[in-house]
């Protein structure tokens, strides 16, 4: 449309006249078309990405609304999970995912202080960064057949909530080093010469300078991390998880858990009560995108308030 | 350099003449063989391969305030950053030479306990992110004092002597960046006076600020530098005329080109380019 305009104006401008100019206005026009056609074919290329994500939302709340309620959000699962409530998978999912935080977010702080604060340029600094954005592109099944050979069996904890979280942590780690060390970074050189030029030293400097500064953005990714974690089904189904609880609610770090998208997947995959189940499914999965969309939501509005309240 | 001084010493003796020419000379003897705070000998620096300053050799005298002059680029900041050695914070960067205060090397002592007694004034105010109270505090408190009633009055003395306290005594806890530019750069030097250094580094303190804080900046670097050394990096000419009492002139390159009183540099300048510099020919 724009483009229509300017080459009116192109052809006013150049005020040349003969066959070449025809030539040229024809050649335009041609190309004018050919622009036209490939803004429409791109432009509906990138209305697809919209389509599918507005047909996966109508499908799901369609289909998993009806399942929603009180009930249903705090019952424990009844008759082999074909009646009652996710409670025991929601409580799962949350211990999980928090646990996997505890455990990911002192190695990630440490890491990202070093990268940002300590570590000079070098081969080994490439290599550490290399091996954390390798870490990031591991499939999530190896993080369970790793998680489950070491923590399950050789350190012990068994099928429990305990390696499930440090399988988990394993997983979000990079996530949360990458955002940390970017917030760390972000902080401006001004801060850190201020400190250490009233004799500070660069310990005493990140503590109460440059951390209270990236706090937000540190925690803006970690509910980031935890968003991604929660969502997680491989790293976590040799770990953690068991379909029919024994008991619902873990009672210690070595208990068994379920989580959303196990259940969902246990509940597909194993039960043979497929369709008597489906609200169930679907109502699981509406349950994991409002959560996820919610943790993803307070990091956006964390980001933004902390953007707001930065004055430099 | 020396060279030069010398015959600069010459001239001198040759230009006075009247009483009142006399007079300044002995008044700018006694400031120029004063007692020296930090002793310069044959400094260089370098960036990576880079030679910022060359064979830079000054005596700083004690109290009073130095200024820093030179075109852009010709390393005074980075000669004001050696001496609180806030260089080391650029990787690559290594100074190498004599530079005496309290008769060590500081080029080889502990950077830390350096910068207790020489503080640091940035070219943009710094403030941190923190309170009015506890950005002056942030000082003090790095050497352990925790004790609010021994730092009150340490943040009232400082904010006093940088000319800002009757503007923020009734909103110490609010954030520093409420504060306007000039105020924030008091602030700046509150906070490095709460150490009670012994010289002020003042890195072109006022090119962020407009006239009238720029002034108020100047006023107090003057004051301060009753009982306390003053060095100031400025690009102003007319700033350093009337703020200091010596100055040193940089060229690029990183030589020192010339370093007198005041008045005598300005008046009667040696260095060819310095006398082009000087009458805003070139930087």
């Amino acid at each position: 449309m724009g483009g229509c305009c300017d080459d009116r104006g192109f052809g006013r401008d150049s005020g040349v006249t003969s066959g070449e100019v025809r030539d040229h206005g024809t050649n335009r026009q041609k190309r004018s078309v050919a622009q036209r056609i490939a803004f429409v074919v791109l432009g509906i290329g990138s209305l697809f990405g919209f389509f599918f994500l507005g047909f996966i939302l109508y499908w799901i709340i369609r289909q998993g609304a009806p399942a929603l309620s009180w009930q249903f959000l705090t019952d424990v699962p009844r008759k082999m999970a074909t009646e009652g409530g996710i409670a025991p998978m929601i409580v799962g999912s949350i211990y999980l995912t928090a646990g996997a935080l505890l455990v990911a977010m002192p190695f990630a702080l440490g890491s990202a202080i070093w990268l940002s604060e300590y570590a000079w340029k070098g081969w080994w600094v490439r290599a550490i960064r290399i091996g954390v954005n390798t870490l990031a592109g591991v499939p999530s099944i190896v993080f369970g057949l790793v998680g489950l050979g070491l923590f399950v069996y050789a350190l012990d904890f068994g099928v429990s909530l305990l390696s499930g979280a440090c399988t988990l942590a394993m997983l979000t780690l990079p996530i949360l080093i990458r955002a940390s060390e970017e917030a760390l970074r972000a902080v401006p050189r001004s801060f850190r010469e201020g400190s250490l030029a009233l004799g500070a030293t660069r310990w005493h400097m990140i503590r109460t300078v440059v951390l209270p500064s990236a706090l937000p953005g540190i925690l803006t990714g970690s509910v980031l991390g935890m968003a991604r974690a929660i969502g997680e089904t491989a790293p976590i189904m040799f770990t953690a998880t068991a379909f029919l609880l024994t008991q619902p609610y873990p009672h210690s770090l070595f208990d068994k858990v379920s989580t959303l998208p196990y259940h969902l997947y246990a509940l597909v995959q194993f039960n043979p009560h497929y369709n008597e189940t489906k609200h169930i499914q679907y109502g699981i999965v509406l349950v994991l995108m409002i959560v996820v969309t919610l943790l993803n939501m307070t990091a956006i509005v964390w980001r933004i308030r902390a953007r707001r309240s930065k004055a430099w | 350099m020396v060279d030069r001084a010398k015959t600069s010493e010459d001239r001198r003796t040759d230009a006075s003449g009247t009483e009142e020419m006399r007079a300044t000379r002995d008044w700018v003897k006694r400031k120029f063989f004063g007692e020296t705070i930090i002793d310069v000998k044959a400094l260089d620096f370098f960036y990576g391969k880079n030679r910022a300053l060359k064979d830079v050799s000054m005596s700083i005298p004690k109290d009073g305030v130095t200024a820093v002059m030179g075109p852009s680029g010709c390393g005074k900041s980075t000669f004001l950053r050696t001496l609180n050695r806030m260089y080391e914070v650029v990787p690559g960067a290594r100074a190498t030479g004599d530079v005496r205060f309290q008769g060590e090397n500081l080029l080889k002592t502990d950077p830390v306990v350096l910068r207790h007694k020489i503080g640091m004034v940035f070219q943009r105010p710094n403030p941190f992110p923190k309170s009015i109270f506890d950005n002056v505090a942030y000082g003090p408190r790095v050497h352990g004092l925790k004790n609010r009633k021994k730092l009150t009055p340490i943040v009232e003395h400082s904010l006093k002597r940088a000319a800002l306290w009757d503007e923020v005594k009734d909103r110490l806890k609010e954030s520093a960046f409420s504060l306007s530019g000039g105020q924030q750069q008091r602030l700046c030097i509150a906070r490095a006076l709460a150490v009670t250094p012994q010289v002020l580094l003042m890195d072109e303190p006022c090119s962020a600020l407009d006239p009238k804080a720029s002034d108020r900046i100047e006023h107090t670097a003057r004051e301060l530098s009753e009982d306390l050394t003053v060095v100031i990096v400025t690009h102003n000419l007319q700033q350093a005329g009337r703020v200091s009492d010596h100055v040193s002139v940089f060229l690029a390159g990183g030589e020192l080109a010339e370093f007198g009183p005041t008045r005598d540099v300005f008046d009667n300048p040696n260095h060819p380019q310095v006398k082009s510099y000087l009458e805003g020919r070139f930087g």
